[in-house]
């Protein structure tokens, strides 16, 4: 039995009119669009000329350089000493950390990094993950901020400030810190600096509980950056990212495991990493190491050498008075010391010839000071690989066929600074 | 197996190419011979010696002697978590040598960066702009004979059209046709600072 079917087709007129509405989708005009150089969420001074089909990206480039001050430059041309004040203002949301990887390059290309004191050792590594903890608030609230979470800003602004508390009483700066020295560190810690970072430790905790509470679930939050940005873990080790961005593509790798420094192999602590390698994973992985550090912190405070008020009199610096500073009333009044601290002050300390590269796990990644040195107290060059530079490469691959809205997702789940990325 | 073992490994698979690893403090420097095969040896390290991750390029200028460039490579393996360094010289004539975008994508951005600071160039790279600096700057500023201070170029720059107000005075230079030390304020043209110059020149400290 035959049925009767109704089929619906177009004449020809209809069907070029559907021809030319479908090849106007797809080949409408560009748009250029200049993002930045001052654009809030291009955290800094970075500059994206984005070419636009509609709302759809289909072409990125990234223009840095806006906050190029020439530090590799001025390197070459100072002491290993002087240029300490300089990596306060690569990462300039962790200085601490950079001041730790710079003094370790260079004790490194010394043959000193091996004879540091313990306790200046687990000084360092406190540095550090407080460095690593203010860099990652001030990263996810911002992140937050720029996906519409203003709340999560001004919580983790609150704990930050604490950090900043507690860096201003140990180094007498909140920001440029300068707080190593070739060899040791500037100072020991302050009478009671423990309990307050105890007391801090404590209720940072709370903090990122509440944050969670208000991002890891959040309908809104997790519209906006599940999916968003994926980064193959293939394509992540193409172009080099290193840090959260990289562990949020699912590999497995820190310099604080894979090579340690410091006293990191004796502490227990866990690598996140994510699984999918979109903006989300890179949040959890961020807000996970944060944790992380805590733990260390903790482990850190509870087995300093000398206790927390350093009665039992450790030493803090390299016993070498070719290399550290001496003690100012030995300067006064003894001979030798006098001289060690003429030399030094002029001439800086004596590195021999050779070339090493020295890479610490920063907030941003990896970052690395290449050192090829001709001998005496002048670097005769000095490359900073800097983990912003390398993560922000990606972008030209990254942001096309991605929405325009989804740019400030983009941006806020890679986590860089324009200090560091310029040099 | 050791970052010594796999530089060896390197080694063999190019014979004189490449030189005997150098160890200095842990770590193994190769030195290719010829720049012009950097992409074939950095190819061969990536495919058979796991190195998937190109850590770092950069150049370094020795002044003075010949050849004038030496780039160098860090390499990086996440399989063995080992890592080598190969070096190679350029002649400062030729001042170009192939990419290695072809290999690791991350090369893009640190030879646009060694072209900017250093005016090696790179043949076959996709895209080589400046990119620290600004597209039309004259100079390469991390050369040894770039003066630290800088140089005057024509572009963009101008901060300052008049004499500031207290000119002469504690913490404020003469305007002149000089460096950027020697200029601030900046003046449009070097004409137009010549009679400030001429006029006001501190001697000793004090204005004459």
């Amino acid at each position: 039995m035959a049925t009767a079917q109704d089929i619906s087709v177009l004449d020809s007129a209809a069907r070029a009119a559907q021809a030319v509405e479908d090849a106007a989708d797809i080949h409408g005009e560009r748009m250029v669009l200049n993002m930045g150089p001052s654009h809030p969420a291009t955290h800094g001074v970075l500059r994206i000329v984005l070419e636009l089909d509609g709302e759809v990206i289909t072409k990125a480039d990234p223009d840095v350089g806006y906050l190029h001050r020439g530090d590799e430059k001025i390197a070459e041309n100072m002491t290993y000493t002087q240029f300490i004040p300089y990596t306060d203002r690569l990462d300039y949301l962790a200085p601490l950390a950079n001041n730790v990887a710079y003094a370790l390059a260079v004790e490194k290309l010394m043959g000193i990094d091996k004879q540091l004191p313990p306790r200046c050792q687990f000084i360092r590594v406190i540095c550090c993950e407080l460095a690593r903890v203010s860099a990652h608030l001030l990263g996810l609230g911002a992140f937050a901020m720029d996906v519409g979470a203003l709340t999560v800003f001004l919580f983790t602004f609150t704990e930050r400030e604490k950090i900043y508390n507690l860096i201003e009483a140990l180094t007498g700066a909140r920001f440029t810190t300068t707080y190593t020295r070739i060899g040791g560190l500037a100072r020991d810690l302050p009478r009671g600096w423990v309990e307050q970072c105890r007391k801090f430790l404590n209720e940072v905790v709370l903090n990122f509980d509440e944050s969670e509470k208000l991002l890891t679930r959040n309908r809104i939050f997790v519209d906006r950056t599940k999916d968003i940005g994926v980064i193959p873990k293939e394509v992540a080790i193409d172009y080099g990212l290193t840090g959260p961005n990289l562990r949020g593509s699912g590999v497995e790798y820190d310099l604080r495991k894979a090579h340690p420094c410091l006293v990191y192999e004796r502490l227990q602590f866990d690598i996140p990493v994510g699984s999918v390698g979109d903006c989300y994973d890179r949040y959890l992985v961020r807000m996970e190491e944060m944790r992380q550090s805590v733990r260390i912190l903790h482990q850190c405070l509870d087995q300093l050498p000398g206790g927390p008020d350093n009665k039992a009199g450790e030493p803090i610096n390299v016993p070498d008075g070719k290399t550290v500073l001496p003690e100012k009333e030995k300067v006064l009044t003894g001979m030798e010391e006098l001289i060690h601290q003429f030399i030094l002050v002029t001439q800086g300390v004596n590195a021999p010839s050779g070339e090493i590269y020295f890479s610490a796990e920063n907030p941003k990644g990896e970052l690395g000071f290449y050192i090829h040195s001709k001998g005496g107290g002048t670097p005769h060059r000095l490359k900073i690989r800097a983990p912003s530079f390398v993560n922000l490469s990606i972008l030209p691959w990254l942001l096309p066929n991605n929405m325009m809205s989804d740019v400030v997702a983009i941006l806020g789940s890679l986590d860089f600074v324009m200090g560091e990325c310029d040099r | 197996m050791t970052s010594g073992e796999i530089a060896i490994q390197l080694k063999s698979k190019f014979g004189e190419l490449l030189s005997e690893p150098v160890e200095f403090r842990g770590e193994y420097t190769l030195k290719l011979a010829d720049a012009e095969r950097i992409a074939e040896v950095c190819a061969l390290a990536k495919k058979e010696l796991g190195f998937d991750f190109l850590v770092d390029i950069t150049s370094i200028d020795n002044y003075g002697e010949d050849p004038r460039w030496t780039v160098v490579y860090h390499l990086y393996g996440y399989g063995h978590h080992l890592s080598v360094r190969i070096k190679t010289d350029v002649s400062e004539e030729k001042s170009e040598l192939p990419t290695v975008t072809s290999v690791w994508r991350t090369a893009d951005w640190h030879e646009r960066e060694i072209y900017d600071m250093m005016g090696i160039r790179f043949s076959g790279h996709p895209d080589l702009r400046r990119i620290l600096m600004w597209e039309g700057y004259p100079y390469y500023p991390l050369r040894k004979d770039f003066p630290l201070a800088g140089k005057p170029t024509d572009l963009p720059g101008v901060a300052f059209t008049k004499v500031t107000p207290l000119e002469g005075g504690p913490f404020v230079t003469l305007p002149s046709s000089g460096d950027a030390i020697a200029r601030e304020p900046r003046v449009r043209t070097p004409e137009d600072a010549e009679p400030a110059i001429s006029d006001k020149r501190l001697v000793g400290g004090k204005l004459q």
